[in-house]
């Protein structure tokens, strides 16, 4: 009895939240599906019933699958980027120098900038014209001449996640430098006595303890990166030539811009739908590999 | 770490000098611009240095003759996030705390973390619609009951993690002492989870702070529109005057990056905590 | 009023700094910069204020391309806006949608005889008006005459390809790395530009309901924009350009040549920050040998109320305050007037005599885009096409092959 009624005291402590996330995330997401199966447009007329057409149409459509490489490869590099320099910074962190406590502190800064701000900040060094980068590299005779970084299809994408990185690897990294502290003395001392060398005992004796919050930490970038709108709005708006026009961006286009609710809604899903299957996939993963470790 | 040759001292060294300098560098450049002379900051080669201070962007924006929409702007901002912020605590607080102490609810907090993975698009077309027809699009209110979409899961999943440590016992000796619910929150768990809850704030606000997509699709004049979205009109490519565009970052990134500066202890603990714990 | 009203509007007055004791509060929407500055919007603003002290109004300034999007989302929340600026294209689109008010009706005569047969395509749609014009532009030919002069081209070009050979003798003597700036970024910059060359060329968007730019005047139009980038003539960077980036590299003298809208004229000739100041030239935009004199592409822009508002007579009378004779002479420097007895003026040409006569010529054979409630879907398409002819993804024969499919129409 006693444990039923601290039972029936959680939910009704659970109640304020539950009721707040069916509003603003339950039903709207009802909604979003029940308006995926309707012709509905932004303003205005309320929405036929037109069954998978939305799906059929937005997925066989050459934009939703230039979006969608778009999509990966800006994931795909910058988390893949952001882990690799997150560990390797936060090794170092755990290193002794002179100044270690001040770079912790740094760290914090990329992270605290506002996505907005970083993304303009990156927009003006990557200026074509007066941008920074373009000074920095010819005056450093690294480049002959200005390049047009956010205006080449090969260099844009690129530009866009060295600005993702810079702001994100630092998390990362302080994350890492947090699990590395937990990592014991003694079996460093111990494995070093073994006679193991640097990468033995990093693989053997350290790797173990980054496993489970990179994990933690590739799941919520992956989910960020995917999510991607921001940065991409402000520093190429898509361009050139749609090549960084992210699966979010088009649904903007799709349901705001051209004002078809209707299908922006069944292109949203699919998004949501991808992220799913991706962070379902990364959790099994991680369940096997804490099986593994166990 | 006992056998460390000079070499390896120096490598460190010279590592460490470079990852602080790849931190700085943009933020320091984002700096210069904004007190940079428009000629300094279209000049080839460029000035790295202005050759003297130009503070007219602070002024010009931050005094309401002529910066008032920036101001209405920074108001906005303000007042969203701390709306946000108070109501994500209030639902997340005793959410938090029951989820902490009955392991059985764990699956619900788990489904309402799950929504971390919906990406804004999916909710942003009924979320126009229902503020169009409760009359609270560009209306600082109903934004900030939009970010709760964001704010409360996460707000409640680190505050579940600080409660985690918190020992029992003490609840359950006032619960046998007659303490009534609230009389335990208050008396007995905030004290303890002070330091906790104030992380959350600090996130919560920080989050509400950084957002945009909602800030740009449900605002439309002064009294809503937030900073970010400010921001990324003045980026937009129709302002000339990079310095401008500058101070305004420079404005808008000073609380956030005050506020991790002064309180990063806490905040790295929350961060890593979250990533370690899961 | 009752007290209760008066002490609210002390506070939202001591709130907002606003002197005025204002009964109707407008809310108008404006883009940054291009045409009239924000400076002048609030000038103009603050004379109707003054001659209506029970009328505020609050501006709201967006870039252009946030511009349609900010409109259209407002119509969910009743007058965010009152007064919207709206650009040339979008009439069609917003009469469907019912975002403006048609206005036909509250035209007087004075208005059909005094403004430009030209400004009123800007708001007519399908026989009804759905605002006034306000801004009457189209994109020039601005050239740098010093550096001509020093690269022994006598006379502006008369021609697109006049153009590309003085270009080649600017480059030539060593002036500038790249002659021309345009601005193709992806975005409606970039069709206006195009839509200028088609018109040059004698092409058309579209006959008989089906796209037709992809072949003819329309595909000379974009095979002239990337062989100019691939001979060097054109600068690369311009495939990231907004107007303003033009302007900066023009008026910076990185530039011989541009193709801007009218507002540059004044900034870059008379501009404290121009560096060639009194050097600037400006003609009408070149034609074809044989096709055309000139061309010009119709970039107006009109001001509507919206069906939102709640103040739809006050609402237009401030449109028509913003679009008087007198309030658009006192502000011709960046934006010439709509109204015809303006340009015989001097109050109005004195001292930019070089824009008048283009502007004689350049108006008078604007272009228009296409006339249809998905543009912003074709045009969206149109921009990738371009984009990718300029970056080499696609010859321009496919790439307006792929703009014309995925164009909706």
């Amino acid at each position: 009895m006693f444990t039923d009624r601290l039972t029936l005291r959680a939910w009704v402590l659970m109640l304020p939240l539950l009721v707040v996330m069916l509003a603003v995330i339950g039903w709207p997401l009802a909604d979003t599906v029940r308006l995926s199966f309707t012709d509905a447009r932004l303003v205005g007329t309320g929405g036929a019933f037109v069954g998978v057409e939305n799906y059929t149409g937005m997925l066989g459509s050459r934009n939703f699958r230039k979006a969608l490489v778009a999509t990966l490869t800006f994931s795909v590099w910058s988390v893949a980027a952001e882990l690799c320099l997150g560990v390797l910074v936060g090794l170092l962190l755990n290193q002794r120098f002179y100044g270690r406590a001040l770079l912790r502190a740094l760290m914090i800064l990329p992270w605290a900038l506002p996505t907005v701000v970083n993304a303009t900040l990156w927009r003006l060094i990557y200026n074509p014209e007066y941008g920074a980068l373009n000074a920095a590299l010819t005056q450093l005779g690294l480049a002959d001449s200005y390049q047009s970084w956010l205006g080449q299809p090969g260099t844009a994408m690129g530009a866009l996640i060295v600005a993702d990185v810079w702001k994100n690897f630092p998390l990362v990294a302080l994350i890492a430098l947090a699990a590395l502290q937990a990592v014991p003395r003694d079996i460093q001392a111990a494995a070093t006595s073994d006679g193991a060398n640097a990468w033995q005992r990093f693989r053997h004796v350290t790797l173990p303890y980054l496993v489970g919050p990179l994990m933690v930490a590739l799941v919520l970038r992956t989910i960020e990166a995917f999510k991607v709108f921001d940065l991409i709005w402000i520093m190429t708006r898509g361009g050139p030539a749609n090549s960084t026009r992210s699966l979010s961006l088009l649904v903007y286009q799709e349901a705001f811009a051209f004002q078809r609710a209707g299908s922006g809604a069944s292109l949203a899903l699919v998004i949501t739908l991808i992220i799913t299957v991706l962070a379902g996939a990364y959790l099994a993963l991680m369940r096997r590999a804490a099986g593994q470790g166990g | 770490m006992e056998h460390r040759s000079l070499g390896f001292a120096i490598f460190v060294h010279v590592a460490a000098l470079g990852v602080a300098l790849t931190v700085l560098a943009p933020l320091g450049w984002l700096f210069v611009m904004s007190v940079s002379s428009p000629a300094d900051l279209s000049a080839k080669p460029l000035h790295w240095w202005p050759d003297s201070i130009d503070l007219s962007r602070y002024r010009q924006l931050l005094t309401p003759e002529t910066g008032a929409a920036f101001l209405a702007s920074l108001r906005n901002s303000i007042e969203v996030a701390a709306m946000a912020t108070l109501g994500a605590l209030l639902v997340g607080i005793p959410a938090g705390w029951a989820a902490s102490r009955n392991p059985k609810l764990g699956w619900t907090l788990g489904a309402v973390i799950a929504t971390y993975m919906l990406p804004p698009v999916a909710l942003s077309v009924p979320l126009y619609l229902i503020l169009a027809k409760l009359g609270l699009l560009n209306n600082v209110f109903g934004l900030a009951l939009v970010y709760l979409s964001i704010l409360a899961p996460f707000v409640t999943w680190l505050l579940k993690a600080g409660f985690d440590p918190i020992p029992r016992d003490l609840e359950q000796a006032a619960a046998i002492d007659g303490a009534n619910l609230w009389q335990l929150l208050r008396i007995v768990i905030l004290p303890l989870a002070l330091p906790v809850v104030a992380t959350a704030l600090i996130f919560a606000f920080l989050l509400a702070w950084d957002e945009f997509f909602y800030g740009l699709l449900f605002t439309s004049n002064q009294d809503a529109k937030t900073l970010s979205v400010a921001i990324a009109d003045l980026a937009g490519g129709r302002v000339s005057d990079y310095g401008l565009i500058a101070t305004a970052g420079v404005i808008a990134a000073l609380p956030p990056v005050a506020v991790g500066l002064l309180m990063q202890r806490a905040l790295i603990s929350g961060l890593t905590n979250g990533g370690v714990k899961g | 009023m009752k007290p209760t009203r008066i002490a609210a509007l002390m506070a939202a007055t001591a709130l907002t700094g606003t002197a005025a004791f204002a009964d109707t509060e407008l809310n108008a929407l404006f883009m940054a910069q291009a045409a009239y500055s924000e400076e002048d919007i609030r000038a103009m603003t603050a004379s109707f204020e003054a001659a209506n002290p029970d009328v505020s109004v609050t501006l709201e300034f967006v870039p252009y391309e946030g511009l349609h999007d900010k409109t259209v989302l407002s119509m969910g929340s009743g007058g965010a806006y009152d007064v919207v600026l709206f650009d040339v294209i979008w009439p069609a689109e917003y009469a469907r949608n019912g975002v403006l008010v048609d206005v036909s009706d509250k035209i007087t005569d004075e208005m059909t005889s005094g403004i430009l047969p030209g400004a009123w395509t800007t708001v007519d749609f399908d026989g009804a008006s759905y605002g006034l014009p306000w801004i009457l532009d189209t994109k020039y030919l601005f050239y740098n005459k010093e550096m001509l002069a020093e690269a022994g081209v006598d006379a502006p070009p008369a021609t697109w390809d006049d153009l590309r050979a003085a270009a080649q003798k600017v480059k030539d003597a060593g002036l500038v790395e790249y002659p021309i700036a345009m601005s193709w970024a992806q975005a409606e910059a970039a069709v206006c530009d195009y839509t200028t060359l088609l018109s040059a060329y004698g092409g058309d968007f579209i006959t008989d309901g089906q796209p037709a730019f992809q072949t003819g005047g329309g595909l000379e139009a974009l095979e002239y924009m990337t062989a100019s980038i691939e001979d060097g003539l054109t600068n690369p960077n311009s495939r990231e350009f907004l107007e303003e980036d033009v302007r900066a590299v023009f008026q910076n003298g990185d530039a011989a040549f541009a193709l801007n809208w009218t507002y540059m004229y004044n900034l870059a000739n008379m501009g404290e920050d121009s560096a060639v100041a009194g050097k600037v030239g400006v003609v009408a935009a070149p034609g074809v040998s044989g096709v055309s004199e000139h061309s010009a592409v119709n970039g107006s822009m009109g001001l509507g109320i919206t069906s939102t508002s709640e103040h739809p007579d006050e609402a237009w009378d401030y449109i028509v305050h913003m679009t008087s004779q007198p309030v658009q002479n006192a502000y011709a420097r960046l934006s010439l007037p709509i109204w015809a007895s303006s340009y015989s003026d001097p109050a109005v040409t004195e001292g930019q005599e070089e824009l008048i006569e283009a502007a004689g010529k350049g108006l008078a054979v604007m272009y228009p885009r296409p006339m249809t409630a998905n543009y912003q879907e074709m045009s969206m398409a149109l921009q990738q096409g371009i984009q990718e002819a300029l970056l080499g993804m696609a010859s321009p024969a496919e790439a307006l092959e792929g703009a014309a499919e995925n164009s909706g129409l």
